[in-house]
């Protein structure tokens, strides 16, 4: 039990390293100053996003192929520590473009390509409280975790081709954007920061979910009695 | 015209179980159905009786254990046909009974489907009515073009669930002869009914389920009549 | 039977259920109608704006009477469980999700077609021009969202607030089939010179990706 404590008290000490990183460490950016800082927590919580999705991708097509629950327990704590992580991305880069661009929400194509995803893996969530049996909602919801992971890449495709039709002030710089090696030091610092949080999150809610469902076997059966 | 040959086919379950959530529908189940048996299933209802048919029928899935089909005759290498009677008739009310039936021949590539259909709509005593939308249908009618459409393909098994549900007193005797027919040209029957009747009356076994398990079985010496009586005990 | 032969006939029976009612058809039509006159009241139809909105708001309406259009497609086969008779029936399930797949198509061209028309008249846009061309994107578009929209159908059919469910599930995943749609009607509309074939190119892309992860995944999702 403590040995837990301990993990949570390492990771928590890497990701405040990387915050003193991110504000200390790494030198002022020079056009945009002190706001592009955000940058460091804004990616790496993007990139441990979209691992988290993942994770949740491949324990969906583990459940199809398996059906055992444990894969169900870890698709659904993946997504739902993924959406904390895209949830953070869609907050800072408001909190970034207000200052640099005047105005909060620039449709930038990788800021609303997360938006759709949020969309989606809010949907995810959303239809596994609409199914009671936990053999059909575990199926269910892996199909379509599947059918939206796979969007995923045609999602981010066609909105960055749209802004090629109708270009818009880009969030943080585009892909051709440099960045000086100390501060691609923090930034992959900050990388593994966050994946170990989400590692650990996902860890943390898994073993919440499978205590859930022994409650709920356990209530079942004291129902039907 | 002479109906498609049936085949003869044998079932085997092993060691199945059927959860939902935490509860088990079916519970390490084992049975062996021997090539043109008639089998009575007798219980009461949620005993499990339409798990293990619907399994049998590969409609639903097994949590654990698995259900193996074997050829028995002249067609042994061939795939198995299965013919199921549900709770629900499984025809739709917006097509006619002859539409219906033509349908489900088609799918199920039944040689000379429209004949067949004919021919068995005459059998089940729909001739008359089979361009009307089942829609317009008592519940009885409904029941024999349930019936009929599980004939269509002359199954080497037949999974009947309370099979004379709505049925009157012509359709259970048509019912009743039809599954003696079939047990002669050695169709394997399993059928699921509540108490005694003209149908059960062309059992060769019967075996009773209680909360997913199976209790008693005439092979293993129980009396049929008391695997039958429906006592709530 | 066939995958092919089985599907042809799940076909015949899907049109003649509906032209028999045309219940489907018609109601589709109207919304679209409906949500083509809703939208003209928040701008000046006249207008410039209005001819390079249209393109826009035409597939927005196509998408919203799509995702109410779709639900019937599985909750029809629940009342009498006809649904589980098919599975029996059919040699290889993906016939039934081919068959539901290309009526589905079939209507919501059949109403686009209908519309388009009435819609140039409306938005004051010449689109005989290319012609051929919008034919192409609608049956390119349509069939994407069929395609999604039978597979998710047959999702929300198995959940509870499911009139709600399927447009919530189906709308942010066909994003790209709006965007490139949109791009590929518009640019035609504006009657540009070549067609827009990156757009055409996501249209195809995720008609492929969809009817392969249907075709490899369509049996679990009719599982009991």
């Amino acid at each position: 039990m403590w040995k837990r404590g301990l993990v949570g008290a390492a990771v928590l000490s890497l990701v405040a390293a990387s915050a003193y990183a991110s504000f200390f460490i790494a030198p002022t950016e020079r056009t945009m100053g002190l706001i592009q800082r955000i940058f460091y927590f804004h990616a790496a919580s993007a990139w441990a996003g979209m691992t988290a999705f993942s994770v949740c991708f491949v324990a969906n097509l583990l459940y199809v192929w398996r059906r055992q629950p444990k894969w169900d327990s870890l698709g659904v704590s993946a997504a739902e520590v993924g959406l904390a992580f895209i949830t953070i991305v869609l907050i800072t880069g408001p909190i970034w473009a207000k200052p640099v661009w005047g105005i909060y929400w620039t449709w930038d194509a990788r800021l609303t390509s997360t938006f759709v995803l949020w969309l989606l893996y809010i949907s995810y969530l959303l239809l596994r409280t609409l199914i009671e049996e936990p053999d059909r909602r575990a199926l269910l919801s892996a199909l379509f975790g599947i059918f939206a992971f796979l969007d995923v890449p045609l999602v981010f495709g066609a909105i960055r081709w749209w802004r090629t039709q109708h270009p818009a002030p880009v969030i943080m710089g585009g892909p051709g954007s440099g960045l000086e090696p100390t501060m691609r030091a923090v930034f992959f610092f900050s990388v593994f920061a966050l994946h170990a949080l989400m590692a650990f999150l996902i860890v943390e809610r898994y073993g919440l979910e499978k205590l859930r469902m022994e409650l709920d076997i356990i209530r079942r059966e004291a129902e039907a009695l | 015209m002479t109906p498609p040959a049936v085949c003869s086919t044998s079932i085997r379950f092993e060691d199945i179980d059927k959860r939902y959530g935490g509860l088990y529908a079916l519970r390490r189940v084992s049975l062996e159905v021997a090539a043109g048996e008639c089998i009575v299933l007798a219980g009461r209802n949620g005993s499990g009786k339409t798990t293990l048919l619907r399994i049998a029928a590969g409609l639903v899935r097994p949590s654990a254990g698995k259900v193996s089909f074997s050829n028995v005759g002249s067609d042994q290498g061939g795939a198995k046909r299965v013919g199921f009677v549900a709770h629900a008739t499984m025809v739709y009310d917006d097509l006619t009974a002859e539409e219906n039936l033509l349908l489900f021949a088609r799918l199920l590539g039944v040689a000379q489907a429209m004949q067949r259909v004919e021919a068995l709509l005459r059998e089940a005593g729909l001739f008359d009515r089979r361009d009307s939308l089942v829609r317009t249908f008592s519940r009885g009618m409904r029941q024999r073009v349930a019936i009929a459409r599980a004939l269509l393909n002359a199954p080497g098994i037949l999974l009947l669930d309370e099979p004379a549900t709505g049925l009157d007193p012509q359709g259970t005797g048509w019912l009743a002869d039809t599954l003696r027919r079939m047990r002669v040209d050695g169709c394997t029957i399993v059928m699921s009914l509540h108490g005694e009747s003209e149908i059960s009356a062309l059992a060769t076994r019967a075996i009773r389920l209680d909360a997913g398990a199976i209790v008693a079985d005439t092979r293993s010496g129980a009396d049929l009549r008391s695997i039958l009586a429906f006592a709530d005990a | 039977m066939s995958l092919f032969a089985n599907t042809t006939v799940l076909l015949g029976k899907e049109l003649r259920t509906e032209f028999r009612s045309r219940e489907l058809l018609t109601t589709t039509i109207v919304f679209i109608l409906i949500v083509l006159v809703l939208f003209s009241f928040t701008f000046d139809p006249l207008s410039d704006e209005a001819r390079r909105f249209g393109a826009g708001l035409l597939w927005l309406a196509f998408l919203f009477a799509a995702s109410l259009m779709l639900q019937p497609c599985f909750l029809r086969e629940q009342p009498n469980d006809t649904l589980s008779a098919l599975r029996l029936s059919v040699s290889d399930p993906f016939a039934i999700f081919l068959a539901k797949l290309a009526a589905n198509t079939l209507f919501l061209l059949l109403t686009e077609l209908l519309l388009l028309p009435i819609f140039a008249v409306m938005y004051n846009v010449r689109v005989l021009p290319a012609l051929h061309w919008i034919v192409l994107v609608f049956f390119l578009g349509s069939f994407g969202v069929s395609i999604a929209g039978t597979a998710l159908s047959a999702i929300s059919a198995q959940a509870r607030m499911r009139e709600l469910l399927l447009p919530l599930l189906l709308l942010p995943l066909l994003t790209p089939i709006l965007i490139a749609s949109t791009e590929v009607t518009s640019a035609l509309l504006d009657h540009s010179p070549y067609v827009q074939w990156k757009g055409v190119g996501f249209l195809v892309a995720f008609d492929v990706v969809f009817l392969t992860a249907l075709w490899l995944f369509g049996e679990y999702l009719l599982e009991e």
